[in-house]
């Protein structure tokens, strides 16, 4: 499955996914967000068992403060709809599958 | 068995790639994660001939294609250890082990951090190290930028133009920047230098909120409150994963003159992890050229 564009209209629906939920905090201009963004699109074609999202901080500012966002790239895993796992900073990917799996 | 192997995929590494599939040689890369290095922390180069002013990731991915035109490959693993002397080096990778006649350390340097004690508990959420990245978190917000480099000061310059005010804390009582940056800096109405301290402590309750200095010329402190820090206090050679299999010198940096050769022979030292006087991109795209090709000379004389 291909990452979803995650905002306001539809985050609520995001949040009630019975599935395990990576989110992606980023911005265009942000060197180390474009460095992560293909590896979260790899990971989301990979792996059809998790629903996975990212979130344009400049487009959804509600959004980015409603999860303390004041770094990006900043990777979120969600499972029932709690916050179970937060990070700052590009990592590899394999980096990105550990915190999924933890 | 890969003529020339390259660590890192910064400007040295794809660079010496660059010139070394030009030359004819079997190239790979091997990088954790995605091209362009620190210059991917920085959205406006102006200092890289040629180009007027390029963000550092379009210029990675550029030097990338660039390389990959000519037959270069990459490799995305993280490199864990090395097997360096003899004829056949080995490098043991997340994805494999890749065996090379030369290599090619390009992997370049991370951000210092303060030392602080808390200091891991904060960042992201209070202490940055991008101030490109998460400066626009900060807006109408107060900052403290600690250093005094080149980094530091277009740092500040640039949260100036964001954030209500900018405090820069530096240690000595002049600046280390290029003067190309004093008159911006000096003009800038919400910049004030905080000349001669150093960060002491973070002040924190559910979150960030200033920080403790010690003057670096007596025994006075004082609490500095701010919102957000911002460290820009120089670099640390990326060399963990040698496990000691090359020298470094007192900083930790890759011993190899302006030939790149260290003392190991097959083995290259390219960039900001290598002992220089100046870390700058062009420097580093010098080294991985002049690595590639003192690299072609030992495969040549081997035969």
């Amino acid at each position: 499955m291909s990452v979803q564009i995650v905002n306001q209209t539809n985050f609520e629906e995001i949040k009630a996914s019975e599935k395990t939920v990576l989110l992606d905090f980023y911005a265009d201009w942000c060197g180390p967000c474009r460095m992560v963004g293909p590896l979260v699109e790899e990971i989301a074609d990979e792996h059809a068992e998790l629903l996975v999202g990212k979130i344009n901080v400049d487009e959804e500012p509600e959004l980015a403060a409603a999860f303390g966002v004041m770094s990006i790239p900043t990777l979120v895993v969600m499972r029932n709809g709690e916050v179970v796992m937060k990070s700052t900073g590009a990592r590899p990917k394999a980096q990105i599958l550990a915190m999924l799996e933890g | 068995m890969i003529d020339v192997l390259i660590l890192g995929g910064g400007p040295a590494g794809y660079t010496a790639a660059l010139y070394a599939a030009r030359a004819g040689l079997s190239t790979t890369v091997v990088e954790r994660m995605s091209a362009g290095g620190q210059m991917t922390l920085t959205g406006d180069i102006e200092n890289y001939p040629g180009l007027v002013s390029v963000d550092g990731f379009t210029l990675g991915m550029q030097m990338q294609q660039g390389a990959e035109a000519f037959g270069a490959a990459t490799h995305y693993a993280e490199v864990t250890s090395v097997e360096l002397e003899g004829e056949c080096k080995r490098v043991f990778t997340t994805d494999g082990v890749l065996e090379a006649r030369t290599v090619i350390v390009a992997t370049g340097a991370n951000p210092r951090p303060l030392g602080l004690p808390s200091e891991a508990d904060w960042i992201g959420n209070g202490v940055h190290y991008c101030a490109h990245c998460d400066g626009r978190f900060y807006k109408d917000k107060t900052v403290a930028v600690i250093g005094g480099g080149n980094s530091a000061v277009s740092d500040a310059l640039y949260l100036s133009r964001i954030c209500k005010t900018v405090y820069l804390v530096h240690r000595r009582r002049e600046l280390r920047a290029a003067k190309v940056y004093h008159e911006a800096l000096f003009a800038a109405p919400n910049v004030e230098v905080v000349w001669e301290h150093t960060v002491k402590e973070l002040l924190a309750t559910d979150r960030l909120t200033g920080i403790r200095l010690a003057s670096t010329v007596d025994n006075t402190e004082k609490a500095l409150p701010c919102d957000g820090v911002f460290v820009s206090i120089g670099r640390e050679p990326v060399t963990a994963f040698l496990n000691g299999a090359l020298p470094t010198d007192e900083h930790g940096y890759l011993v190899a003159d302006e030939t790149t050769q260290t003392p190991v022979r097959g083995v290259f030292a390219a960039g900001d992890v290598r002992r220089k006087a100046l870390r700058q991109i062009v420097t580093a795209t010098a080294d991985g050229a002049v690595a590639a090709h003192f690299a072609g000379d030992y495969l040549e004389k081997q035969g």
